[in-house]
């Protein structure tokens, strides 16, 4: 299970209704159901991904998260998870505003991109940084729409979207990373409401 | 080879008959006295009953849809490629009912059966159907093989329509409901080519307004164009070009030459629809079509989808194919958007194939893969 996926299963209420944006094979929500009870449903493009993702017992749907979540109701889900891939869709700003809608609470994770190392290679090599992290190059990246922790909030506040809670994952320890997060997170995962 | 499909196959089946004498009343009103269902059944059913899985057929299925009736038969039931030892419907694990609906020209009472009250075939006078009076006469052979509840309802097609009706009519009655190229209603263009299909038959001279048996024909004319006309709704364009593109079968287009020609195309339809008109009946073609065409899922829920599957609670899994034009993955979209509103638990995928409507019956691996994942977490005791 990777590390963001770890920290947010605490922040999940036992019993609740959890969609997952872009499940992947589901592992994180059989967690959820295995766990915390929890009923999902998982929403899924790739359907290799999807196929695992329904032998384990899950509810996945496949669709397009840039066309939006128009086919979900209003508040219909305790939690909406977008974990590691924010920095994937069209429309962020809008999937964001969208998570709010269909669920009480959002949780939203995301690699940071004003991460030290990002930095260092963009000042050093004037290159688009390529690790084992974020393996892509430009031009063949699925990450159209990367963005620091900083730019991140700036967006939830503009939106009007409260920050329940934040936790921060760094390369190594993760202490540097909470005290600074916008150099030393790796991952930024975010606890998010919006007010009534 | 041989021996390795043997494995996954069935083997040999022999259909049987459900008599019932308990008087059924149809949506029209009617009441048919009596009524036999001749169905198959493979694989063994447990002894908690809880692994019974119903096959419903689509507009001209029948009760064979898997293994063979005999050694020479050349070819297997309608769905071989999906129920079997190992494949997606689990003969190992689940037993298989599949039934001939009623109405039907195989085996099951319907317009070429004997009207008791005349002694004459029924032809034209037998009772329309509606989709709901097949499920209530599968929940009367269910009763008559002991099954409470189905662990699934499984239906394709016209067989969807079914699948989804049983999760609304009987929800305490099937756990699970799979619906594969479906539709919660026709669309114009679907009812269009119902009645293009109609006329067909109907204007062929020996159609006798329906009493051709009575008259000794049979309106083999009109069935094969009906059924070519049919036909070319399942398939794709693509499918149709890479299978018959513009090759002829016979003659030649060279300039100088004025030798008749005949495209692929035309003699693969003249073949599907003659073969078709050999095996069928009109008056069941016509009675089926008709059924297609006043199935609507949510007529009586104020036609809203939504209050419709709140009736149900059974799992779904919805299931559309890229290039299908018949039920467009747009239609399918639909139900699932309604089991979403309507809060009940659902998958779907829309499975990349060329082969158009008729993907359904076809050995498309993403789509066997799928659809035997989500039986193989159907539980069973």
């Amino acid at each position: 299970m990777r590390q963001d996926l770890t920290h947010i299963v605490r922040w999940i209420d036992p019993g609740s209704r959890v969609l997952d944006l872009g499940c992947g094979d589901g592992e994180f929500l059989k967690r959820l159901r295995d766990e915390r009870g929890a009923a999902g449903t998982g929403i899924e493009i790739d359907q290799d991904n999807l196929t695992r993702a329904v032998g384990k017992g899950l509810n996945i749907v496949q669709q397009d998260l840039d066309q939006g979540l128009a086919n979900f109701p209003d508040q219909s889900f305790d939690t909406v998870v977008l974990a590691h891939a924010l920095q994937a869709m069209h429309y962020p700003d809008r999937v964001l505003a969208e998570m709010l809608r269909v669920g009480r609470q959002g949780i939203v994770t995301f690699p940071n991109f004003g991460h030290w190392r990002c930095r260092l290679h963009l000042t050093t090599r004037g290159r688009m940084p390529v690790s084992r992290f974020l393996p892509y190059r430009w031009y063949d990246t699925p990450n159209i729409h990367f963005c620091t922790v900083r730019d991140f909030e700036q967006l939830c506040a503009e939106q009007g979207v409260r920050i329940l809670a934040r936790d921060m994952v760094g390369a190594g320890s993760s202490m540097l990373a909470r005290a600074w997060p916008n150099l030393f997170a790796q991952t930024a995962i975010y606890h998010l409401t919006r007010p009534a | 080879m041989a021996l390795a499909s043997d494995a996954r196959s069935v083997g040999l089946v022999t259909p049987q008959t459900a008599h019932f004498d308990e008087p059924l009343t149809l949506a029209c009103g009617r009441v048919l006295p009596t009524y036999e269902l001749i169905y198959e059944t493979y694989g063994k059913l447990n002894a908690a009953k809880d692994n019974a899985i119903l096959v419903c057929h689509a507009l001209s299925g029948h009760h064979h849809a898997a293994g063979r009736h005999s050694v020479d038969d050349r070819k297997a039931g309608w769905w071989d490629e999906c129920i079997g030892p190992g494949k997606p419907i689990d003969t190992e694990r689940f037993f298989v009912v599949s039934l001939n609906n009623l109405g039907g020209c195989h085996g099951s009472t319907g317009p070429a059966s004997t009207n008791p009250a005349t002694g004459q075939p029924w032809g034209p006078e037998f009772p329309p159907l509606r989709v709901r009076d097949w499920v209530h006469s599968q929940a009367r052979l269910a009763d008559a093989l002991g099954i409470d509840c189905w662990a699934a309802v499984i239906g394709g097609s016209l067989g969807g329509m079914q699948a989804m009706r049983w999760a609304l009519l009987y929800p305490r009655r099937l756990r699970h409901c799979i619906v594969i190229a479906a539709a919660m209603k026709l669309s114009a263009q679907n009812l269009a080519f119902n009645e293009v299909a109609r006329q067909a038959i109907q204007s062929d001279p020996d159609f006798e307004d329906g009493h051709y048996l009575h008259a000794g024909k049979v309106p083999a004319r009109g069935l094969a164009l009906a059924r070519m006309v049919g036909h070319i709704t399942y398939l794709s364009d693509d499918a149709m070009a890479s299978k018959f593109g513009r090759e002829l079968r016979s003659g030649s287009l060279d300039i100088g030459g004025d030798e008749p020609v005949e495209f692929q195309v035309q003699s693969y339809l003249r073949y599907q629809g003659s073969r078709f008109s050999d095996s069928f009946d009109a008056n069941t073609y016509i009675l089926m079509t008709q059924a297609l065409d006043y199935f609507d899922l949510a007529r009586e829920y104020g036609d809203d989808p939504v209050a419709a599957f709140e009736a149900a609670c059974c799992r779904f899994l919805v299931l559309s194919f890229s290039t299908d034009w018949r039920f467009p993955p747009a239609r399918s979209r639909e139900i699932v958007d309604a089991l979403i509103a309507a809060r009940r638990e659902v998958s779907y995928a829309e499975i990349e194939a060329n082969e158009g409507h008729d993907a359904f019956l076809m050995p498309i691996p993403r789509y066997l893969a799928l659809f035997r994942a989500y039986l193989q977490q159907v539980a069973v005791s």
